[in-house]
């Protein structure tokens, strides 16, 4: 038996796609287009000339498929993962189940509404195509692969016609809201688009990213690349500090991923502390300053 | 310019999940629904494409009978008429590319056909390429930036630390997320207008999924009992000793 994970160089998620492969029965092969590491028993490594075409991915995957015969392909829970297993189930006119947590036999467990809901599904297939959902499987070591092999699809034409063209550079500097630390958040309750100097002073002092709520983004007071949430960015840093968001299942899509989230609200019954490890209560015009001025003192500041 | 959207009906779900009596959906009895979000701002860009140069914009969906207000939403953003597939059940992934692909051979070739990324309920990931992939037509998935001129669409998608560029020739199919763009308030006389235009009704038969639901969960978590730093701003100490446990003041 074997299991086949697709995998992308320097990327958690893919470590996280081989823990669950790795929980499934088999040998567990990976298919990486360039060098990756990937604790895989074979890793087969395509070439690929040029810059990502997800039909070419997608073709490699499909090909190799039909030479190990696996029981079943994980793909990294990221937009990559789920697209390129998405063309191959097209391909194959196979079902996928994306960002999954769980596999019981022919039975998986995967997430809705951004993980805010699950849902137990049956797979009526005998290749079973899962993405692997973010954040749900523990990361392994990025030890090397016990054998490489490298491995040459056959493309068409068709196969690289869309492919990356151009990579032009984000708009916003500082520290990226994906990859933050600390991530300082504000919905309805920071009032406006001024509201926000006092989060974005804090955020600046722990060398953190701003983010916010969809209200805050429908209202035009932050631009949409801070949005966090089901629709925005999920974001995993050490520490979540809602200020004034009240909870609703759209952003806690987006923040579930945090160690530790901390809500600062003067509404005692909001949603959010449900979802808090820390809960500080009132007025954030008045708290969040006062974390920023305790923060400078005890910095010697 | 031909250009379809398809969209899907969505509970507005707030802060909990509530599962009816039998698991198999969300009780919405005190919800309000709306358009997938991904989804509108797919139709807000179809009908700017079609403002600046002229063309068709078609909706489509696969719903209830109530998803005929989705589509009005739709129109009233500026749609031109919409395809109603009409079914009560819940259809996976595949079974829904099937419908929607019928409903599209039916018509005229469309230019372009816009999908959302992944819809907000089901969050599949993989109606757009599918459809692609039977009409063997070119597909980039998650754009937030799209320029359609010349035959060409130049489709943008965030990636860490910038923007991929794709450039694909029409008809091609895409898929979009939020923050392509910020769809605008539909206007009274927009609402009555979209009353009056067309709704092409279909009942449809559902195939036996291959991705079969079997029952909803409330996942643990829910619940968690914060601890509790303080009060106003006196409450800052309490914080930044937290930070300091934490490692990251």
């Amino acid at each position: 038996m074997t299991v086949l994970v697709f995998v992308e160089p320097d990327d958690e998620l893919s470590l996280q796609a081989v823990t669950l492969a790795r929980s499934l029965d088999g040998e567990v092969h990976g298919l990486s287009i360039g060098p990756a590491q990937a604790p895989v028993d074979v890793l087969h490594v395509a070439e690929i000339e040029g810059t990502y075409a997800p039909a070419a991915s997608a073709a490699a995957l499909v090909q190799l498929i039909e030479q190990l015969a696996p029981t079943a392909v994980v793909a990294p829970g990221s937009d990559r993962g789920n697209e390129v297993l998405a063309h191959a189930a097209a391909r194959l006119d196979l079902p996928m189940a994306a960002n999954v947590t769980d596999v019981r036999g022919d039975d998986v467990t995967r997430q809705r509404w951004g993980g805010t809901l699950l849902e137990e599904a049956r797979v009526h297939a005998e290749l079973k195509l899962l993405s692997a959902a973010p954040f749900a499987f523990p990361v392994g070591s990025a030890s090397a692969p016990g054998r490489v092999e490298t491995f040459v699809p056959d493309l068409t034409g068709a196969d690289t016609a869309v492919r990356v063209v151009e990579t032009v550079g984000a708009s916003t500097g500082g520290v990226a809201l994906a990859d933050a630390k600390v991530v300082v958040s504000g919905g309805r309750g920071v009032g406006s688009s001024e509201g926000f100097a006092i989060l974005e002073e804090l955020a600046a002092l722990l060398e953190g990213a701003v983010g916010c709520s969809r209200v805050v983004t429908s209202a035009g007071w932050r631009p949409h690349t801070d949005q966090v949430g089901q629709t925005g960015t999920k974001v995993s840093p050490d520490l979540y500090i809602a200020c004034g968001i009240s909870g609703a299942t759209q952003h806690i899509a987006g923040c579930k991923g945090a160690k530790k989230l901390l809500a600062i609200n003067d509404d005692p019954e909001a949603t959010i502390f449900s979802h808090a490890d820390y809960a500080v209560i009132g007025n954030l015009h008045e708290i969040v300053p006062a974390i920023t001025a305790e923060l400078r003192k005890a910095r010697g500041g | 310019m031909r250009i379809l959207v398809a969209v899907k009906r969505v509970p507005i779900t707030g802060g909990k999940m509530v599962l009816s009596e039998d698991a198999q959906s969300i009780q919405t009895r005190h919800l309000g629904f709306t358009i997938s979000p991904h989804e509108e701002c797919g139709v807000e860009e179809a009908v700017r494409i079609v403002e600046a140069q002229g063309g068709e914009v078609v909706v489509i969906t696969l719903g209830p009978a109530e998803a005929e207000d989705q589509l009005r939403e739709c129109m009233a953003l500026g749609a031109d008429r919409a395809i109603h597939l009409v079914s009560d059940e819940e259809w996976d992934a595949q079974a829904t590319a099937s419908a929607l692909l019928d409903a599209i051979r039916s018509e005229e070739p469309f230019d372009l056909i816009v999908f959302g990324n992944e819809s907000a309920d089901a969050g599949n990931y993989q109606v757009g390429i599918r459809i692609a992939y039977a009409l063997g037509l070119p597909v980039v998935t998650g754009l937030k930036g799209l320029t359609v001129a010349d035959g060409r669409a130049r489709c943008e998608q965030e990636v860490a630390g910038g923007r991929d560029v794709y450039d694909v020739p029409l008809p091609a199919v895409v898929t979009v997320k939020e923050g392509l763009n910020l769809p605008r308030y539909p206007s009274v006389p927009a609402k009555l207008r979209a009353n009056r235009k067309p709704v092409d009704a279909r009942p449809v038969e559902r195939a036996a999924p291959k991705l079969e639901k079997l029952r909803l969960v409330v996942p643990e978590g829910q619940g968690k009992q914060a601890e509790i730093l303080g009060h106003g701003p006196d409450a800052a100490p309490a914080v930044v000793e937290v930070m300091q446990k934490l490692g990251v003041a």
